[in-house]
């Protein structure tokens, strides 16, 4: 049986209304054969894991491009562990500055992508680390 | 623009010359592409001639700055006059450190101010919102109440300035903020000039801090309009923007048809009100990106300017000139900023200033060089505004009104955009104006569409971006970086604290359900509101009264 294609949830936490690099992003893990959702605009990290966990996916990718994912991503990150689904691979991109990487991958976000990352790169590091259910 | 035979002669010589020193030269040295086209995708011709700007007629679609169509400019003199306003957008953490900065920009040679408002204060949440954690201060300065906005503009004198808001779903909460202020400091509100955005549409299309629905969000823009019509006649109400259709990706002519859309949808709104055209119409004002593509941008602003008139003075039969001439701000593109070395990003807003410039801009921000990695320091900032007052004292292009008129190419570029604009239009007039066209997902697929083309151009190396996709370098030198204290939302918590504490909350109560009933009632909700602030209200307890009679709109994803 072939196996099922990755399912990956989208996601923009916060308040930050920028969507372009995530939506350019979802289509291109589309094309690369990938089942995407995405969640749309304000999602809390409750609300992102439960959807993540209701989807059943294997991969949540974050975005934002505000400032606050020093908060919100690692908030996620201890939700799905609370909810027994740290196997889901996490990821992050949007306007971060080098010196919050260290911390934000510490955190459990496997990589961090910035502007001006190719999204082969992002389909690439998906392949290699997600963990199939 | 030329006589027939000469015409016909030129197009002779054009076809001698293709045949013989262009095919040769081609046969030896082919060119570097099949086609070639403008950054938004328009093919390009390799030379431009008078056969191309043939069915031009000079005074009806070029004319003379300051008439219609406007097309070389909305002012007579223009530049000559006085510069554009050199505006830079600002604003991070605490209202006293944004006013720290404001004063700093103003001793710089800055002609005007524009605030840059966090995340929080743009939905209409306090800080101590649960929704507020992690973005207190980030994107801009956080705006609690009242006595935040005293502080913000404390010692700026605000019958000298002007002052350009972006605030849009709460405009008419911060506009009543700025008035109180103003009143504090004893200028009345017929004296302030300034903007603010309240562009609600491209909120749904493109920037998303929209609050509620459409209908009622169209309501509160047009309360504004009629209220400041009558009261504060120099402000200017609404700055339509397509600064961010483009940024989320749209080409050059969708930014000129998705942001005039929007200003159509405005104007039957107001209309609809029962306000005259020619009462509200002068006050509008737009926004607008400038891009890389130099001549591109330039023929876009033209194109923009004569169908803005031509829509004003054909559909909705404006009299008065003032209505029909389309004023507007201009941003560089923070989308083509690269995070790898910064420093070319100087380079690149040099371009798009005078792209502005040359356009005909009444106001510019530019971008400085490390808004791809965080807010920029005071050091980016200085940069980003010597650009443009190296290219107002030294470059010469401020010495003559549009001295790209009458360029074959730009002329005929300026013609293009206009037309493909108005394909767009006209599609969004089938399916029944701007806002339904939102609703049905319309403009916010053609936008994603443009998006992911562009992206891939980048992928597949059709379009080069220096410094990113070619010509890299292995190690990036480490970057000074602004931060932002993340105590500013406890220190913004505390001050929420002791407001609460301090003003009279029996009088915030009553002018709180005096809103609310205004809200439900259609009254003009500017009145209420201001007298709200007055009594040191909160935004958030504003926006929820307005939340709780209007609901919350729910985003349609598209993707």
């Amino acid at each position: 049986m072939a196996e099922r294609p990755i399912r990956v949830l989208v996601a923009k936490p916060g308040l930050d209304g920028h969507d372009r690099g995530a939506k350019v992003v979802a289509r291109a893990l589309r094309d690369a054969g990938m089942e995407v959702i995405y969640t749309g605009l304000r999602q809390t990290p409750e609300q992102i894991v439960s959807a993540a966990i209701q989807e059943d996916v294997d991969v949540v990718a974050m975005s934002i491009l505000s400032g606050a994912h020093n908060h919100l991503f690692p908030k996620v990150v201890k939700l799905l562990k609370k909810e027994n689904a740290n196997d889901i691979l996490v990821v992050g991109g949007g306007v971060i500055p080098e010196d919050d990487i260290p911390s934000l991958k510490e955190a459990g976000i496997k990589e961090i992508f910035t502007p001006g990352t190719p999204t082969t790169e992002t389909i690439d590091f998906i392949k290699k680390n997600v963990k199939r259910k | 623009m030329f006589e027939k035979e000469k015409l016909d002669q030129i197009k002779m010589s054009k076809k001698e010359w293709e045949n013989n020193e262009v095919e040769k030269t081609v046969s030896r040295f082919p060119e570097r592409k099949d086609q070639f086209t403008t950054g938004s995708g328009l093919e390009v011709n390799r030379v431009y001639t008078p056969e191309d700007v043939e069915d031009i007629d000079y005074n009806e679609e070029i004319g003379f700055p300051g008439k219609y169509p406007f097309t070389r400019g909305v002012q007579p003199t223009m530049y000559r006059g006085r510069f554009w306003t050199m505006r830079q957008y600002a604003g991070f953490a605490t209202a006293e450190e944004s006013n720290k900065r404001y004063k700093y920009l103003l001793e710089q040679g800055q002609t005007g101010l524009s605030v840059a408002f966090d995340l929080p204060t743009q939905i209409g949440y306090d800080s101590n919102h649960l929704l507020s954690q992690g973005e207190v201060g980030k994107v801009g300065v956080a705006i609690d109440s009242l006595a935040d906005m005293e502080i913000l503009f404390d010692g700026i004198p605000l019958d000298k300035v002007s002052t350009s808001m972006t605030i849009n779903a709460p405009a008419s909460v911060l506009l009543a903020m700025y008035i109180a202020v103003a009143e504090k400091q004893g200028v009345s509100e017929d004296k302030l000039r300034g903007t603010i955005q309240n562009d609600i549409l491209k909120e749904y299309i493109a920037r998303g801090t929209y609050i509620f629905p459409p209908e009622p969000s169209m309501r509160l823009i047009t309360d504004i309009f009629e209220y400041c019509s009558k009261n504060v006649p120099k402000w200017n109400t609404i700055s339509i923007s397509g600064y961010h259709i483009r940024e989320a990706g749209s080409t050059a002519a969708q930014e000129v048809a998705f942001t005039l859309a929007d200003g159509i949808a405005y104007v039957d709104a107001a209309i609809d009100a029962g306000l005259d055209v020619d009462a509200f119409a002068p006050r509008l004002s737009f926004f607008f990106n400038a891009h890389n593509d130099l001549l591109e941008e330039v023929s876009k602003f033209r194109a923009a300017r004569k169908l803005w008139a031509k829509i004003m003075k054909e559909r909705f039969k404006a009299k008065n000139p003032k209505s029909m001439r389309l004023k507007f701000h201009t941003q560089t593109a923070g989308s083509t900023l690269t995070a790898q070395q910064p420093d070319n990003n100087i380079v690149r807003v040099a371009i798009q200033t005078l792209a502005a410039v040359l356009g005909g801009t009444q106001s510019l921000h530019t971008n400085s060089r490390d808004e791809a990695l965080a807010l920029p320091t005071e050091d980016s900032v200085r940069i980003a505004l010597r650009t443009q007052q190296i290219v107002a004292h030294e470059s010469g292009v401020a010495e003559t009104i549009d001295p790209l008129a009458g360029s074959y190419y730009i002329e005929n570029l300026t013609k293009e955009i206009e037309k493909e604009a108005m394909k767009h239009i006209d599609r969004i007039d089938e399916l029944g104006g701007a806002p339904k066209a939102i609703e049905k997902g319309y403009i916010q697929k053609e936008i994603q569409d443009s998006a992911y083309n562009y992206q891939k151009e980048i992928e597949s190396k059709d379009r080069i971006v220096v410094g990113m996709n070619k010509f890299k370098v292995d190690k990036e030198p480490k970057k000074d970086l602004l931060k932002v204290d993340p105590k500013v939302g406890r220190m913004q918590e505390e001050k929420l604290k002791n407001l609460k504490e301090e003003r009279d909350n029996e009088k915030v109560k009553i002018s709180l359900n005096e809103l609310k009933k205004a809200a439900e009632e259609n009254e003009n909700t500017m009145p209420y509101i201001i007298k709200a602030v007055k009594e040191y209200a909160t935004l958030g307890e504003i926006c929820g009264v307005l939340r709780e009679v209007f609901g919350e709109y729910q985003q349609s994803v598209i993707l």
